[in-house]
């Protein structure tokens, strides 16, 4: 189960946020802002080494005593960030990755709405309940 | 079959369209509309197109996704030849252009050319946008179903 999502966009402004407990709000906040650094830091060195796959998911970005954070890029540069309690250690590596395309295609869908406007933060009442049920049933 | 015959239609419905509104206002030939809505739909395309793709490596490797998998998704055929100086300028060679083909086989009608690519001038820019590419994109066309686009990378 996570407990927050994060999209972010091209310049890293926070394009949508979404946690379980809403009181919680701005601690992660804090925490996304973190991972952007980790994030940055991955793709810059996968451009050195040539050699491994080049792939939209970037794995566990680092983790804390509570929480586990996990990070995808896509090919427009559109950052998704998950966290989850580091408790739950039920969670697979698969899993995770399954999230993460999951809200990939939600996220070309509201793309390709032709009255959003890229590059503003996403209003979508769809996006918004689809990755409440994300977070809430796993898959 | 019919429905790479429908997209044909739209989009020379699309042409007629925006033109005849600019013709309103007595104003001479406007593509500028018709390379704009190119642009969003190249961007908002191509979000959907390069989901399962790695990655890519640098700017050649993003030049040949358009000239294959971006081009035939479009034109039911990649582009037929890729030429680059590699500072920045690419040509994309295509013989036989989706929107030309049905149009004339010489010079015949070459004035109206410019209208019929101009849309695929703003899909190209849109969908590189997104990539993170900044670009200009021009067409050129000599002699009917063959078209040349420039694409001239902008660097900051």
């Amino acid at each position: 189960m996570a407990v927050c999502v994060a999209v972010i966009g091209k310049d890293n402004s926070p394009k949508f946020i979404s946690c379980l407990n809403p009181e919680l709000e701005l601690q992660f906040h804090y925490k996304v802002h973190t991972s952007l650094d980790v994030v940055e830091e991955k793709l810059s060195s996968a451009g050195i080494n040539t050699g491994d796959v080049r792939e939209l998911y970037l794995g566990l970005l680092y983790s804390t005593e509570e929480h586990k954070i996990f990070g995808y890029v896509t090919n427009t540069k559109i950052k998704f960030i998950v966290v989850v309690e580091s408790a739950n250690t039920l969670l697979r590596d698969n899993e995770v990755r399954t999230m993460f395309r999951r809200l990939h295609n939600l996220y070309t869908d509201v793309v390709c709405n032709p009255f959003y406007i890229p590059g503003d933060p996403i209003t979508s009442k769809n996006f918004d309940d689809t990755v409440k049920s994300i977070m809430v049933n796993n898959i | 079959m019919a429905d790479e015959v429908s997209f044909e239609f739209l989009h020379t419905e699309l042409v007629s369209y925006v033109l005849s509104s600019t013709e309103k206002d007595k104003k001479p030939c406007d593509l500028s509309t018709l390379e704009y809505i190119g642009f969003s739909a190249g961007y908002r395309i191509i979000e959907r197109q390069t989901k399962e793709w790695p990655r890519f490596k640098d700017e050649l490797e993003t030049m040949k996704f358009i000239c294959t998998d971006f081009w035939t998704s479009i034109n039911k055929k990649p582009v037929d030849n890729l030429r680059t100086n590699h500072q920045g300028v690419y040509v994309l060679q295509d013989n036989a252009f989706r929107f030309l083909t049905r149009l004339s086989n010489s010079r015949q009608y070459l004035e109206v050319a410019p209208r019929y690519v101009a849309f695929t001038c703003g899909l190209i820019r849109g969908a590189l946008a997104n990539l993170g590419i900044n670009s200009m994109v021009t067409a050129e066309v000599q002699s009917m179903p063959a078209c040349r686009f420039h694409i001239q990378v902008q660097r900051t």
